[in-house]
């Protein structure tokens, strides 16, 4: 009987769905039929880690887009205190592409492909005109996708993430004179499609 | 409230000993002459902080009605009361700092923005531990050293550091999505109050690095109780 690479078959993508997705998805209709109590610890496990999974790989997708964008800015002959959180931000988003990636591989998931960014950015000025509105994003998305994670690991993680980012927007408003709190007592959340729509402009491919 | 002794549970074991922390912790008598002598506001807030020592989900939060069948989980309320005191802990300390005149121009106007923004989740928090059937705790006393405007900014990021981190220490209890939406609104504010502190004194704006580091009601405790006038 021929070998077959498990592995490659459940990784065929079938109509936009590995075959493992599909897997699920069948299970998820028994669940669904039955009660979840059907399904079992383990697929009740693999479906909140299947949706813990798309929210990670959408927080990986801001990040690659952050990361890409301090480390251009780095070419930008930045000086001061724009330099330092170029340099500061850029190694934290990067560790932050890292935390998720191998968190998604850990849940059995596959991390999204880095996409290709372009910046419109020229001068110091610009830089930290954009930085502040990419880390306001990823405040707005971070707070908006938290609420649905099911593990609590991913979500104290995540939680460690979005404050990170929030102080760096914060960091940039001051140096910029701008308010550091322009959502005022209570920060807003942003729905995936908006961050998304937000990013949009920055993502060639 | 309940006679019941707060439970030891794995990890996280009553305080053992003499102290007069664990008396309290151990004896409900002695608790109920603690609240009466020492007032409301500093008996709920230290019965909220001690919560974290007996176990946190079955904890007396103080004087939260008696399980009636509350909207809310009673580990949210819980936490819900912890987070109110210690924003009432920040809106006091921003208070005092703003009525001390020590700074002007920016950064008072800075500090005044900051404390209003507290005494907003001060509110806020009451509201929602009333409408999800509990009973808000009560407003502890408070001591702050303020000694000079260096001190008190020093004191200001050590505050917001402490008061980001104690939320990211609590996201993962919450059961009620509704409650963790709102504290997680409210942490990253406390982030960047916390941000912009550490930058007006020279420290690192990000001093956990990539990762805040979430830390326990234990951990929250020790650094708190020395504010807490009881």
């Amino acid at each position: 009987m021929e070998q077959v690479n498990a592995r490659a078959v459940a990784a065929v993508e079938v109509g936009g769905m590995t075959r493992a997705s599909l897997l699920l998805k069948g299970t998820l209709a028994a669940a669904a039929a039955y009660g979840t109590a059907v399904a079992g610890p383990f697929v009740s496990r693999a479906l909140a880690q299947s949706g813990d999974v798309e929210i990670l790989n959408f927080a990986l997708t801001l990040e690659y887009l952050e990361a890409d964008f301090y480390r251009r800015a780095q070419q930008l002959g930045l000086s001061g205190e724009a330099l330092t959180y170029a340099r500061q931000f850029g190694d934290a988003e990067s560790a932050h592409v890292d935390a998720l990636t191998r968190t998604i591989r850990q849940l059995g998931g596959r991390p999204a492909r880095k996409p290709r960014f372009q910046f419109p950015m020229r001068d110091q000025a610009s830089f930290l005109e954009l930085a502040q509105a990419l880390e306001e994003v990823g405040v707005g998305a971070y707070n908006g996708a938290a609420p649905s994670i099911r593990s609590r690991e991913v979500l104290t993680a995540a939680g460690g993430i979005v404050q990170v980012e929030a102080r760096h927007a914060a960091a940039i408003r001051a140096l910029r004179d701008q308010n550091p709190t322009p959502n005022g007592a209570f920060d807003k959340t942003l729905t995936k499609q908006q961050a998304l729509d937000q990013a949009k402009p920055f993502i060639r491919s | 409230m309940s006679d019941r002794q707060l439970p030891a549970r794995s990890g996280r074991e009553a305080p053992a000993g003499d102290s007069a922390l664990a008396e309290l912790a151990r004896d409900p008598l002695s608790r109920k002459r603690f609240m009466r002598m020492a007032g409301p506001g500093a008996a709920a807030a230290l019965t909220v902080l001690l919560a974290a020592c007996g176990g946190d989900n079955e904890s007396e939060s103080g004087t939260a009605t008696s399980g009636s069948g509350g909207k809310a989980s009673r580990g949210d309320l819980d936490i819900l009361n912890y987070a109110l005191t210690l924003e009432y802990l920040e809106t006091d300390f921003y208070r005092k700092v703003n009525e001390a005149g020590l700074f002007s121009g920016k950064t008072a106007d800075l500090l005044k923005r900051f404390g209003d923004e507290e005494a907003q989740h001060v509110d806020a928090l009451r509201q929602t531990i009333r409408k999800l059937g509990g009973t808000p705790v009560a407003a502890p006393r408070t001591r702050f050293p303020l000694d000079n405007a260096n001190q008190v900014a020093r004191l200001a990021a050590t505050v917001e550091n402490l008061g980001a981190n104690a939320y990211l220490g609590q996201a993962a209890r919450i059961k009620s999505k509704e409650v963790l939406a709102a504290a997680l609104s409210i942490h990253s504010v406390e982030a960047r109050h916390a941000a912009v502190l550490n930058r007006l004194v020279g420290q690192n704006v990000s001093p956990d690095g990539p990762f805040a580091k979430p830390a326990s009601r234990a951990q929250v405790l020790r650094q708190v109780e020395q504010f807490i006038v009881s």
